[in-house]
Parts: structure tokens; sequence; C-alpha cells
């Protein structure tokens, strides 16, 4: 049932993109709306596999990679939904999608199975900590898509080239103000997930702080957002240093999120690294916990 | 029943021969009146723009009909045939489906693809309809000649994008700005392009004018003219930081403009996007100001070549454009061809006769102990009554033929009996036989 779930999911964000795609060679009224649909239809099924998986766990299912790919790509599907409805902006698909699908397929290389979740980790606080922290990504990854149809329309601006594709994408404008809204959109949302980690991390370990890579990185990600943010308020960067910094923004958040489960050791990666040096027989070092505290056991 | 066309456009006649035949558009009763009121004339509608006169007409006899129709714009406008023949065309049958739906679809027009037309002749119909001096015929040729207008607008992209600088500037800066509303125009020196660029702006939604000129005078009466702001030519760096869309056009010989001030001015605006229309040769602003961020730079000639290749992609679009319209006039030839008399009688008859058949079959299939002397008189029975029940309709079809409006009965009986709207050759040879 889950796996039926997850694969149709999968097929019909498959279509999706495509038909987002062809959208971009043929912008016709009526591919978008097909297009839409067909995401929409995708993200109510990816739900109803969440769900099935959330019931089936007991938990928010978040907690090795296959599931945070998943979920991943489920909330930037989600905000690019809401996003395109605001800005009527079907073009915004054909650079969305592709991430979305792209993490699904990627989720589909760890393994599925539901593991049984470190003691220490069983807290309300996974839900909030890991919703929170996803939503914000999702905001960032649909300010990415529109960072990079910025830096495509303002080259064509520039240059006066002027060609088919420059009909298609929207104004500077508004693929700025995008940009600009989800920022404010994900940037609270970041904030709010460092809190809620630091607060979890103080009720399974007993420290709010403990400079492991994941929280390190994050804060670094933090602090990329919060001078883009800076800079727009009070010396007005917008346009193309807000759409690059928005792209290095993204990069960084993706290394947080990926990179440093899979190359750096720490409390946040315990199931991706058991994984692979299990598997692979990789030349990681077995993870050993950084902080040792009497709550949380070694790393199986 | 034949579709004729007679006109004169802006391809054959010059505007002093076009305004003399113009029709006044809120005038139109009299005209179409005496249109339908001519011998074998039965529907009319009058187009009548700028560009273009036509009359569409429906006719038994083409060449008549054509006759009557030049002779009716000579004579309504008081213009002697023999000066007014050499400007006017003619069309009928399929080459008047045809023309019509080109000017429709724009494909006829001065500008390719310019959407005026469309609604002109909406309007010019609405008339016709109005007077009811469209019937059938035109009716329906008519919206099919919108129809195929839609067609051709959603399906090539012949009007998608500007074929003047002014309207260039102006679609350029809605890619960067999005919504003019809350945007402020400079104007720096006058010209003529520069001041219909400006009005284009205006009209686009721009929310106000700033003129300056180093005659502060003439920069005054430019500025009450757009009910704008004039501002002193020594003060242009004071209030450019305040313009979103500049527009320019000095006799200065040398750059007015540098990178520099527009970096300060930049600065001043905290970034946002600027938008620089150097309208003027020599050139006003130096072209390293393109390279300021946010901010782009469009000499005149950038404009023109994009409005060159705008035309040249219109050029690609009336192919495509063409090839919609032949379709489409196949189709509409054959419900008018439909509307004949004689294979309309032949189908109604051919619809009758499977009917006979088929139920004649039915019921001897059941019967089986009928004699074939029996059998036969039950085929002679069946055929009677068909053609007894088919006469009346038949000879007042061939009746209303000789003048009356046979159309409107042979599309009635058609969408009563259902009958197809294009019976095959041969069902017609058999009917003469």
């Amino acid at each position: 049932m889950n796996a039926v779930l997850f694969y149709s999911t999968l097929g019909i964000y498959f279509v999706a993109t495509v038909a987002y795609l062809a959208y971009l060679i043929k912008p016709r009224e009526t591919l978008g709306q097909a297009s839409r649909w067909l995401i929409t239809a995708g993200f109510l099924l990816h739900c109803a596999f969440t769900l099935d998986r959330y019931l089936e766990a007991g938990r928010t299912p978040i907690t090795n990679l296959h599931e945070s790919l998943s979920f991943f790509s489920l909330s930037i599907v989600g905000v690019f939904i809401i996003i395109e409805r605001k800005y009527k902006v079907f073009i915004l698909g054909s650079f969305v999608t592709p991430v979305a699908l792209i993490l699904m397929l990627v989720s589909t290389i760890f393994p599925t199975a539901i593991t049984p979740l470190n003691p220490a980790l069983k807290s309300k606080w996974l839900a909030v900590h890991t919703t929170v922290a996803f939503f914000g990504y999702a905001t960032f990854a649909v300010a990415f898509g529109a960072a990079i149809m910025y830096l495509i329309q303002e080259h064509f601006l520039k240059s006066k080239k002027l060609g088919a594709m420059y009909q298609k994408l929207p104004s500077l404008d508004k693929l700025d103000d995008i940009n600009y809204r989800c920022l404010t959109f994900g940037f609270p949302l970041l904030t709010l997930a460092i809190i809620s980690g630091a607060i979890w991390a103080e009720t399974a370990w007993g420290t709010y702080w403990s400079w492991d890579p994941k929280e390190t990185w994050s804060l670094i990600t933090w602090f990329v957002y919060a001078a883009l943010l800076h800079g727009r308020l009070t010396t007005g960067w917008r346009g193309k240093k807000a759409a690059i910094l928005a792209i290095i923004g993204f990069f960084v958040l993706l290394f947080t999120f990926i990179g440093v489960n899979l190359l750096l050791p720490g409390l946040h990666s315990a199931q991706s690294l058991d994984f692979l040096a299990r598997t692979k027989k990789s030349s990681f070092p077995i993870w050993k916990p950084i902080v040792s505290h009497p709550d949380f056991p070694d790393g199986n | 029943m034949n579709i004729v066309v007679v006109g004169l456009s802006h391809k054959t006649a010059s505007v002093e021969i076009r305004e003399k035949v113009a029709f006044a558009p809120n005038q139109m009763e009299k005209p179409l009146q005496a249109l339908v009121s001519l011998p074998d004339i039965t529907e009319a509608v009058i187009v009548s723009t700028c560009n273009r006169v036509e009359v569409y007409a429906t006719s038994r006899d083409i060449a008549g009909g054509m006759a009557r129709l030049k002779r009716f714009l000579a004579d309504y406008h008081h213009i002697p045939l023999e000066t007014l023949e050499p400007h006017l065309y003619t069309h009928h049958g399929e080459a008047a489906i045809r023309h019509v739906f080109r000017v429709s679809a724009s494909l006829d027009s001065m500008v390719v693809g310019e959407p005026q037309i469309l609604g002109q002749i909406k309007t010019a119909y609405g008339y016709a309809a109005e007077y009811k001096t469209s019937g059938i015929i035109l009716n329906r040729f008519l919206h099919k000649a919108f129809s195929v207008a839609k067609r051709v607008r959603t399906e090539t992209k012949i009007a998608s994008s500007a074929v003047s600088v002014a309207f260039a500037a102006v679609e350029l800066a809605k890619k960067i700005f999005d919504d003019l509303s809350d945007k402020t125009v400079m104007l720096i020196g006058a010209g003529e392009m520069c001041e219909l660029a400006a009005k284009h702006f205006l009209n686009n939604g721009a929310r106000g004018v700033m003129v300056t000129n180093r005659t502060f005078e003439r920069a005054e009466k430019l500025a009450e003219e757009f009910d704008g702001k004039a501002v002193r030519f020594d003060d242009l760096f004071d209030y450019l930081h305040k313009a979103d869309i500049v527009l320019s056009s000095t006799g200065a010989p040398h750059f007015i403009i540098g990178p520099r001030d527009v970096e300060n001015v930049m600065r001043r605006r905290k970034l946002k996007p600027m938008f620089f229309i150097d309208i003027a040769v020599p050139r006003d602003i130096d072209p390293k100001v393109n390279d300021v961020e946010n901010v782009y730079l469009y000499t005149v000639d950038d404009l023109q070549e994009v409005v060159a290749s705008n035309l040249q992609q219109r050029a690609e679009e009336a192919k495509k454009a063409e090839d919609i319209v032949s379709q489409e006039i196949g189709q509409f030839f054959k419900w008018l061809s439909s509307l004949d008399i004689t294979p309309t009688i032949v189908a109604l008859r051919s619809r009758f006769e499977e009917t006979r058949q088929a139920e004649l079959a039915k019921t001897l299939a059941n019967w089986k102990d009928l004699t074939p002397e029996e059998q036969k008189r039950l085929e002679a029975l069946t055929s009677a009554i068909i053609n007894k029940l088919l006469h009346p309709p038949t000879s007042v079809l061939k009746q209303t033929g000789q003048g009356g409006r046979a159309d409107l009965y042979v599309d009635a009986l058609r969408n009563l009996f259902d009958l197809e709207t294009a019976p095959p050759e041969e069902e017609v040879g058999e009917l003469e036989e």
C-alpha cells in the first residue's frame, strides 16, 4: 500500500514535470491548467502517502533519508502550488517541479524500511522541528527556481536577446517579488526550525547547542539568508544580487540538508551513516556520538 | 446562393478615395436597407473602417450582384463609377470566403496582426443584425469568420509582439516592471518619437511624467500637455532618481548621462530598476550605463531591431494563419453548397427511402406467409405514401428556388431531418435521371 502510493506519486510528478516542461516550449493556457491539476493531484497523493506512513510508523515520517527527501519534495510542491496560484505564473512550475521530481527519485536510492526511532529522539518536537524546517527549505527551493528564472530573464534584457524564451518568462519585478516573498516566509520558518531544534536538543541530549555539523551548517544557512534579508531591507539589494544570493543560499541549504548527513558525522546523521557504513564499506568512520550524553545511545 | 464581396482597401485606394466611400458609423440603417432592396440582393453587411470599405452580400447572380454593389457604392457616395471602379476588388465563392476570413484574422491589414479589425467587423455585423439585413447565410458566415479569427489569434503568435518602436519600448518596460501603474516617466528633451512613446506609457498606465528641456518654457509646455511636472535641465540629477523610465532625445553633441551619474542615482533609489531609452542621435546616454546593476539601456537602434524581428516573426506566423484559413474555408463552403436545393431534395428523399426500406424489410421478415404478389403491393403502397408526402415540400422548394429564400427552407429541412450537409456526388446524378 505504502509503496503503491509512493510510486503513483512519483509517476504523477513525472507526468506533471513533463507537462510543465512542455509548457515551457508551448505556453498554452490549457497545458498550464492541465499541469496545475496534475501537480495538485500528485500533491494530494503524496499527502496520502505521508499520512499512511505516519500511521504505520506512529511518528512523523522524517527520520531517514528516504522519508526526509520525500517530505522535502512534498513541501516544495505544496509551497509551489500556493505561490503559483498567487502569482499566476505556470512557467514557475517548469523550474520548480523538476527539483521536486529529482528529490523523489533520489529518495528511492535509500532504504525505505521503517527503522525504529532512537528513543532519545521520540518527542513531539520531532514533528514541530522537522515540519517547520522542511517548509522553510521548500520556500527557499521555490525562491531558488524564481532566482534562476530571474537571472535568465535579466541576461536576455541586458544582452538584448529577446527571443522566444524571453517572451515566455515573466517580468523581472514579478520574479524578484516571488523571491522576496519566499524569503519573508522562509526566513522565519528557518529561524523557528533552529529554535525548536535547540529546544528539542535540550530535552533529548540536555544541551541546547552542541556545534555538531548540522547545527553549524544550519547556522551558516541562516546567516546567508539573514544577510540577504538585511540587504534587501536596508540597502535595497534586489534583482540580480538578490537572485544570486538566493541561489547560493539554496546550495548551502542543500549541503546542510544532504551533504552534512552524508559527509560529516554528527548527531543528526545517525541513520544514514549507519546505512552507508553497513552497505558500502565506505571509508567513513563508523559514527560515534561527538557529544556523549547518558540519554543518547550508540549509533545503532 | 452566392456570397459576393465588393470593396476597396489601403492596398487598392489612397486615403482620398477611401474617405469618400466611408460610411458614417451611426447612420448605417439607410445604406443597409438600400442594399437589401436592390433586386437579387438578399442579405448585406457593410464594413467601413479607415483602411477599408467593403460590402458583403448574397445574390443568386454573381456578375449581376457584383455590378449592383459597385453601382450602389458609386451612387450612394455620388462618385462616378468610372472613378471608383479601378480601386474596387470583387470576390465570390471560395475567394470571397477566403477574403473575409483573412480580413477578420487581420491578415489583410496594413499592420498584419493588428487587433482592431476584428472588433470593427463585429460592429459592422452588429448593425446588419440590428437592421435585419443579414440572414441565415451572412449570419453563419460572419460568425464563422469570427471563430476563424479567434483560432488564428490563439493558435499563432501573429499579434503577440510590438511592431512599432514606441510599443516595443512599452513591452520591454512591462518585462522589467510588470506593472506600470506606479511608475514615473521622465522625458529629457523633446521630439516626436519621445512624446509618442510617453503617450504610450501613459496609455499603458504609467503614473506620471516629468519633463526637462534646456529651454524651460518648452519643458513647461510639454509638461502641461501631459499633465506632468516640468524640471529645470540643471536640476536633472536631483530628479532622475524619481523616474523609473527615462526617455531621452536632446540635441546634445555628447553624452549627458554617464555610468557614474546612474550609479549615484541607483544608490538613491535603493537599486530599484531603471529603464533608459535613448532616442537621440548622436546618443545622449553612455552605453556603459547598461552595465550598471538593475539598469537597462536601449537605443533607438535596439528598439528598431526588436521591431524588425517581431515583424519577421509575424510574417512567419501569418503563414500558419493562412493554413488555418484554408482549412476553415473548406468546411464553410461545404455548408454553403449544401444550401443548394437539388442535393437537399436528394438527401431528403433518400432519408425517407432508407426508412421505408428498413421498415419494410422488418415487416416482411416477421410476416412470412405473404405471397410475392402481396409483398409487391405492400412495397407499392409504402412508395406511394412517401411520394405523396414528399411532393408538396419538393415543389415548394423548387418554386422558391426560382427567386425566393430557398436557403431558409433548405437549412430548416436539413436540421429537422438531420440530413448530411454534403451529399455524395452520385446521388445528385440519380435525381437528374
